[in-house]
């Protein structure tokens, strides 16, 4: 799960790490409010989206006066912001973040990830702050400094007092960094963090060391235990199928095609999509509908899939090893007949019941077209897509 | 001969009270499994399936010489229990469980770190399918008639991408030593290359399916392993070549985050080690077939 920047910051400062002074606001008369607040002569106007890359795509605004702040609130909230991360359909505005500024003397890149090679928590920072962590890996790779973290003793001082040096931070600064570090593996350990990143964590000309940019991502799994981060989830930022089918326990990624896709299995899922592109199609999304699925769960996956209005066509690939091919057929047949759709549906169904499921499905008297393995399935689905006419005859005939 | 499970594998199963835990192992004592006891704390004495329960795993284990651990439990104390297992001596250990918190597994991880390696349980899992030695028991809730024996192995970290090789190879009259799921999660127990390695020491295993997908690098350090040390060929397929990037594909560790973790990366790094790529799921067992 995803938060914005100024939750991020909230979070870190808690930990011990350096944030400007900063202040929310939901309009242009409030982010104003909140520059006079806090005095200065210079702030920041940020747009909290779920994304990176905002600076580029005009959601950062310096400004030195109260119009200038209402101005650029004013351009960015209640608008959708695109930036390389957000794809084109871009990220709604609805909550900006006003902050003092500070003067720059350098800028760091810090980012804790999880590392699955070491299976451990890992610190990669770079002296070449302000770049995207992809852009410093491609042109200056030499500056990018990495350690590990032993699950059983956590963050040592002396690794984060190498990374200081290795850095370049001057000596007087050592200890504030020594601080910076520990606070934010600290939060990334205590809030289940899978991400923390700090672009840039900038020296100040006075001598300061904080973290002008904050971005965390937390561990789905762990959630259970940490429901003061629950509350932090914001739908605005969410795709609305997405947390939809979250919300009903369907495992849902939409994506650009027109063929949609009902699987059980994230693996046969992803195999699902991978066929139907093979086959000359797009895919328009992934489910998973996982094991046990009842008539009810296969009912919703319709709907839910049907909610993309780009969908022309539906594959429904099952391998039942828990699930029951025949209740599976019971829930198409009964989706289909409490909402008719004029579109054409695919169906595969093998393992556990498959001659029952078939059964079903054949006696049914609904135009569903019929699949034995996963390529023929993904075929028939991309021809019956193109309106191939001949091919919809010759199939109903089997 | 097979790997990890045998026909007189002593097995314990943890959470055995659940609902779903009873009906797996159920399914395995039907199959033949070997179930001997089950674990459940603060249920201690009662009886499940005919199968004795027990407080904790070294009371079990001292009680009836359990070697294999199905862990069944609940996402919170999931690696809590396998940790108990690792000190109770178990040898092999299989975790079902979805939903890990991945700082728990790390935990685990290090944990195992404390016995020597060769007193240190073999963990698969979790979020897998789990393991089977066709015709000799099988720890999980795969359904297991769709195995037939014979001489292929199988591992991946999809449980039903499994099964599709499975029931193609049977269809082609192939049968399997063992199949093996490693799971789907960013943290897991044993990775692609441990299971090879089995594999390439088993005698009755001839040919090698690996079935991967997107996120980790797990398949790239196989590849390595492959080139280097195996002998026997391998048959891989990689899931997610439509799966856009940065975006979590079901399991936790589908995700492309970093060069090298994206299907057609692997599935080229795959290839220049030698391994021959199927290039969609339906014709697992017929490449399968094409090179015995």
């Amino acid at each position: 799960m995803d938060i914005h920047e100024y939750q991020a910051k909230e979070i870190l400062k808690d930990f011990g790490v350096t944030v400007p002074a900063g202040g929310l606001a939901y309009s242009p008369e409030q982010a104003a409010y909140r520059a006079r607040e806090m005095g200065g002569d210079k702030w920041i106007v940020k747009a909290q989206v779920h994304a990176g890359g905002r600076g580029k795509a005009g959601g950062v605004k310096v400004c030195s006066n109260d119009v200038e702040i209402q101005e650029a609130a004013a351009s960015m909230l209640g608008k959708k912001l695109v930036t390389h991360q957000t794809g084109p359909e871009g990220k709604g505005v609805y909550r900006l973040y006003v902050e003092a500024g500070v003067p720059i003397d350098r800028e760091i890149y810090l980012g804790f990830v999880l590392d699955r090679t070491s299976q451990r928590i890992m610190i990669v920072a770079s002296s070449e702050g302000g770049m995207d962590i992809e852009e410093i890996s491609e042109t200056k790779p030499e500056s990018i400094v990495r350690a590990t973290i032993d699950p059983a003793v956590g963050l040592v001082e002396f690794q984060a007092r190498e990374i200081a040096f290795k850095l370049g931070i001057e000596p007087a600064l050592t200890q504030h960094m020594v601080r910076t570090l520990m606070g934010c593996f600290r939060a990334f350990r205590d809030r289940d963090a899978t991400m923390v990143e700090i672009n840039p964590l900038v020296v100040t000309t006075d001598n300061r060391v904080i973290a002008l940019d904050a971005k965390m991502t937390f561990d789905d799994n762990a959630l259970f235990r940490h429901p003061q981060i629950s509350e932090l989830r914001d739908k605005s930022q969410e795709d609305p199928r997405e947390s939809h089918a979250a919300d009903r326990g369907l495992s849902y990624v939409g994506l650009d095609g027109n063929i949609g896709c009902i699987v059980n299995g994230a693996g046969l899922a992803m195999a699902t999509m991978d066929t139907i592109k093979l086959s000359g199609g797009e895919p328009a999304n992934f489910l998973d509908i996982g094991g046990g699925a009842t008539p009810e769960r296969v009912g919703k996956a319709f709907r839910l899939v049907r909610s993309d209005a780009k969908v022309e066509a539906i594959l429904v690939n099952i391998f039942a090893g828990i699930n029951r091919c025949d209740w599976v057929a019971e829930g198409v047949v009964q989706a289909l007949r409490d909402e008719p759709i004029d579109i054409p549906v695919i169906v595969r169904l093998s393992g556990t019941n498959v001659e029952e499921g078939q059964k079903i499905l054949a006696e049914s008297g609904l135009p569903i077209i019929r699949a034995s393995t996963l390529k023929e399935a993904a075929d028939r689905a991309v021809s019956a897509w193109k309106g191939d006419k001949a091919n919809k005859v010759e199939v109903k005939a089997v | 001969m097979s790997i990890l499970i045998n026909d007189d594998t002593k097995v314990l199963v943890q959470g055995i009270t659940g609902r779903m835990a009873q009906f797996h192992a159920k399914e395995m004592m039907d199959y033949g499994t070997n179930v001997v006891a089950g674990v459940t704390p603060g249920k201690g004495g009662e009886v499940v399936e005919g199968v004795p329960v027990f407080n904790t795993v070294k009371e079990a284990v001292e009680a009836t010489g359990a070697e294999a651990s199905l862990v069944f439990v609940p996402p919170p104390f999931a690696a809590d229990s396998i940790m108990e297992a690792a000190d109770a001596g178990i040898k092999y250990c299989v975790c079902i469980t979805d939903g890990i918190p991945a700082q728990d597994m790390m935990r685990v991880k290090r944990y195992m770190k404390r016995y020597k390696a060769e007193n240190r349980m073999v963990l698969t899992g979790p979020n897998c399918a789990g393991t089977i030695s066709p015709g000799k028991g099988f720890l999980g809730i795969m359904p297991p008639h769709i195995y037939k024996e014979g001489p292929v192995g199988i591992v991946g970290r999809s449980g039903t991408l499994g099964y599709e090789a499975a029931s193609q190879l049977k269809e082609l009259g192939i049968g399997v030593s063992t199949s093996v799921g490693i799971g789907g999660d960013p943290i897991n127990g044993s990775s692609f290359k441990d299971i090879l390695e089995l594999f390439e020491n088993d005698p009755k295993t001839e040919v090698i399916a690996l079935i991967g997908e997107i996120g980790g690098p797990q398949e790239a350090e196989a590849a390595e392993y492959i080139r280097d040390h195996m002998k026997k060929p391998v048959v891989a397929y990689i899931a997610g070549l439509t799966a856009p990037k940065g975006r979590t594909m079901g399991h936790a560790g589908a995700i492309i985050s970093a060069f090298g973790e994206s299907a057609s990366e692997k599935v080229e790094i795959l290839s220049a080690a030698g391994v021959t790529v199927a290039e969609h799921p339906s014709v697992i067992g017929e490449t399968i077939a094409s090179i015995m």
